[in-house]
């Protein structure tokens, strides 16, 4: 195995994106990357693409072949794999394209996530995230992504005192964070009473408690960073990736406030960049609810199972806090494409790790997590990088 | 070239109402939330026996008890409507009978979503400028349909005016007219549906936000005139709030959409929204005013007038007919059952 760099970062701006295509998307956050990169598009050996549902959501699958038509690589023949894990298919992408230029049977390849939502009725959609979860024994039976939160989220304040408002405080705090970030869906701030009042979703999570539907895209250029410095002066270099399953369902699992694949991949990924917890400067995590953000920052290890409700509260995950989550708004902010969030959460902590976050840069950030979860915690995806 | 304007105007606006937050408890909802959001108070609702024929004929009898006009000179009679009682067999037909102006009339119905009415304006418009006709009835009305349960519940309603268009005797002269056209998919019923489906937020920003700005700004580049040398502005008023906002954003400030602005009272009338709204705006207008009205059909286009209120509205026998306000002021409330009666909610195969 050999080490690997980020070298270049390319985001479409999130949200309801009427003019835009699936492969518009792609297409531009593909080429904004390379751009940033600075390699030519001859230097390409393969590329990575996550997307959940593109099926569902627009009526087209073999989306590997599209990317690279639509992108313009079709020519150049190179190899283009489209991966799928729910909503972690973006970090799952990344995580197979690291695994290639580590094996050293590619050296630069390009990672892309992509997903277009809103070409469908919000039913639909909310029919499509359900898939993340066991058709036989949940979706089916009526259960929804948001229902299967909310169970987690009562069992959660009935076992440690998380409160109502405490869940809210994630939403207010990623809004704040989202209202700094270009890129984001929402750029206005919400108040606790904002998301309280919100209509009900599934008890106890409001629409304010969840992330919305999203058009977006990432991309990522991935190089051998002992090739990297060639072609920019701030490689970030992939020193973590983990990856771990859990049962389909909720009810095989011994309790549901845990997300063991959480747990394990972050060991995994821990292990590999010979880190703690404390030693990592920002982080992204996957709020695809707000109950999404208090499990994440307890299994992740930066606070005590049943705390990360209290953590809120004392804004210990704040933009100043003692460790930041979510810096970009989260997908709650700034949106959640499914497919692209993965890539997106990596770009941000690329952006944050070479200091160019602007207005939401975290202070001497040099070791960032990105932290990806498919559907209600089956998959989860954790990637640690630091500044070269 | 010849003038053309509005000759004379009515209305009708069923009496029966019912309130948001009755709609709102029915479906487990918080009333306050819901009717704030849209700004909708409470909204007109047909009886089982008034349909777009009965509120069409209304309107276009209001129109003539405010003129000394035969019907035999009335040559074509346009009603634009998405409710339609009969999907073969014309509206214009029941109405041109019922006042008299038949049989030597060209006659047809209208469908543009809620701009099918000021189409059948325009088309009045061209007819008379051309001489084919002395004058034209133009009607805008309906009895919208919304799935019980959907968005649309708290906004469809029913109501219509009609605009008597001629060359002569003028009330209000229209300077120009522009229209706005795309294929936007944003609202339909396919053939055969009872209910129409929508596309959600989509509605507003690529459709009705689009269409009406860029519509009403290429009117003004037309007249050369800007949002100030307006006295009224009449929108498409889907809800309460849109009208407020595209007011906003192209430069008029609310005191001009106020007296045009009727959703709030009576909800979406639809085809008969703006219509009803420029009959409100007719009602109180003074001579030299200047009026702009855009209207919204989805799938989707905007109709833009540049209106100029004439001397000739002094002498208008105004109160021959209901003014606008004389609907709002005479209502009866039902409930949420008895609203699904007349919706016919309940029916079973």
């Amino acid at each position: 195995m050999r080490d690997v760099a980020v070298i270049g970062i390319g985001l479409t701006k999130f949200g309801e994106l009427w003019d835009k295509s699936f492969r518009n998307l792609i297409a531009e956050a593909g080429s904004k990357a390379i751009l940033d990169s600075g390699i030519s598009g001859k230097e390409i050996d393969a590329l990575y693409v996550g997307s959940m549902s593109a099926g569902r959501f627009i009526g087209q699958e073999h989306v590997g072949a599209l990317v690279a038509d639509s992108s313009g690589f079709a020519h150049m023949h190179i190899p283009s794999i489209r991966v799928e894990s729910a909503d972690a298919s973006g970090g799952l992408a990344f995580r197979q394209g690291y695994f290639s230029v580590a094996s050293g049977m590619n050296d630069i390849v390009v990672i892309g996530g992509v997903e277009k939502m809103t070409d469908v009725i919000g039913a639909e959609a909310t029919d499509t995230l359900a898939t993340s979860l066991d058709q036989e024994w949940e979706a089916f039976f009526g259960s929804t992504l948001a229902g299967t939160y909310a169970m987690i989220a009562t069992k959660h304040m009935h076992d440690y005192g998380t409160t109502r408002e405490q869940l809210a405080q994630v939403a207010v705090k990623n809004h704040a964070n989202g209202a700094l970030n270009p890129y984001a869906q929402f750029k206005r701030p919400i108040s606790l009473e904002n998301v309280l009042k919100a209509p009900m979703e599934a008890y106890p999570l409001t629409m304010m408690d969840c992330s919305p539907v999203s058009d977006g895209a990432a991309a990522l250029v991935l190089c051998a960073a002992e090739k990297a410095k060639k072609y920019t002066d701030k490689p970030i270099k992939i020193i973590g990736s983990g990856q771990a399953s859990d049962t389909l369902p909720l009810h095989g699992r011994k309790n549901i406030c845990i997300f063991e694949s959480t747990v394990y991949a972050a060991k995994m990924a821990y292990k590999q960049a010979g880190i703690k917890p404390k030693d990592v400067d920002v982080v992204e995590v996957h709020d695809s609810y707000t109950i999404g953000e208090i499990l994440a920052i307890e299994d992740l290890g930066f606070v005590k199972k049943g705390e990360g409700g209290k953590a809120v509260e004392n804004k210990i995950t704040t933009f100043d806090g003692e460790i930041p989550v979510n810096p970009s708004g989260g997908l709650k902010a700034k949106g959640h494409p499914l497919g692209a969030t993965g890539v997106a959460q990596i770009a941000e902590i690329v952006m944050q790790l070479r200091g160019e976050a602007d207005k939401r840069q975290i202070k001497n950030a040099k070791i960032g997590l990105a932290h990806n979860v498919g559907g209600a915690g089956a998959t989860c995806l954790v990637h640690i990088l630091e500044a070269m | 070239m010849k003038n053309v304007g509005i000759v004379s105007y009515g209305a009708y606006i069923p009496k029966i109402r019912i309130k948001t937050e009755d709609i709102a408890k029915a479906w487990g909802k918080d009333p306050e939330t819901i009717s704030k959001g849209l700004g909708i108070i409470e909204k007109s609702v047909p009886t089982l026996d008034q349909d777009v024929a009965t509120i069409s004929v209304e309107a276009a009898r209001a129109a003539l008890k405010r003129c000394r006009i035969n019907p035999q000179d009335i040559g074509a009679i346009y009603v634009g409507s998405e409710s339609h009682p009969y999907a073969v067999k014309p509206t214009g037909t029941i109405v041109a009978e019922a006042i008299g102006a038949t049989p030597i009339i060209k006659v047809a119905d209208y469908e543009f979503a809620c701009k099918a009415g000021t189409a059948a304006i325009q088309t009045c418009m061209a007819l008379v400028k051309s001489k084919m006709i002395k004058y034209g009835i133009a009607i805008g009305s309906d009895t919208s349909q919304a799935a019980p349960g959907d968005a649309l519940e708290y906004a469809a309603s029913a109501g219509g005016a009609a605009f008597i268009i001629g060359g002569d005797n003028i009330i209000a002269k229209i300077n120009e007219t522009c229209s706005f056209t795309t294929d936007t998919p944003d609202f339909w019923r396919r053939e055969g549906r009872k209910y129409p489906a929508h596309g959600g937020r989509f509605t507003g920003g690529p459709a009705y936000f689009r269409h009406i700005i860029s519509n009403a700004k290429n009117l003004m580049e037309k007249t050369g005139t800007k949002p100030e040398d307006y006295n009224y502005a009449i929108f498409h008023q889907p809800n309460g709030k849109f009208p407020l906002r595209v007011a906003k954003m192209l430069g008029f400030i609310p005191e001009q959409v106020k007296q045009g602005l009727l959703c709030p009272y009576v909800g979406n009338t639809y085809s008969g929204a703006t219509m009803i709204g420029l009959s409100s705006v007719l009602d109180v207008a003074k001579p030299g005013e200047r009026i702009l009205l855009a209207s919204y059909g989805s799938g989707a286009g905007s109709d833009a007038f540049d209106i100029t209120v004439t001397d000739l509205i002094s002498e208008l026998p105004r109160n021959n007919a209901p003014l606008i306000s004389d609907f709002l002021n005479n209502k009866e409330y039902i409930d949420y059952a008895v609203y699904a009666k007349y919706r016919d909610l309940l029916y079973y195969d």
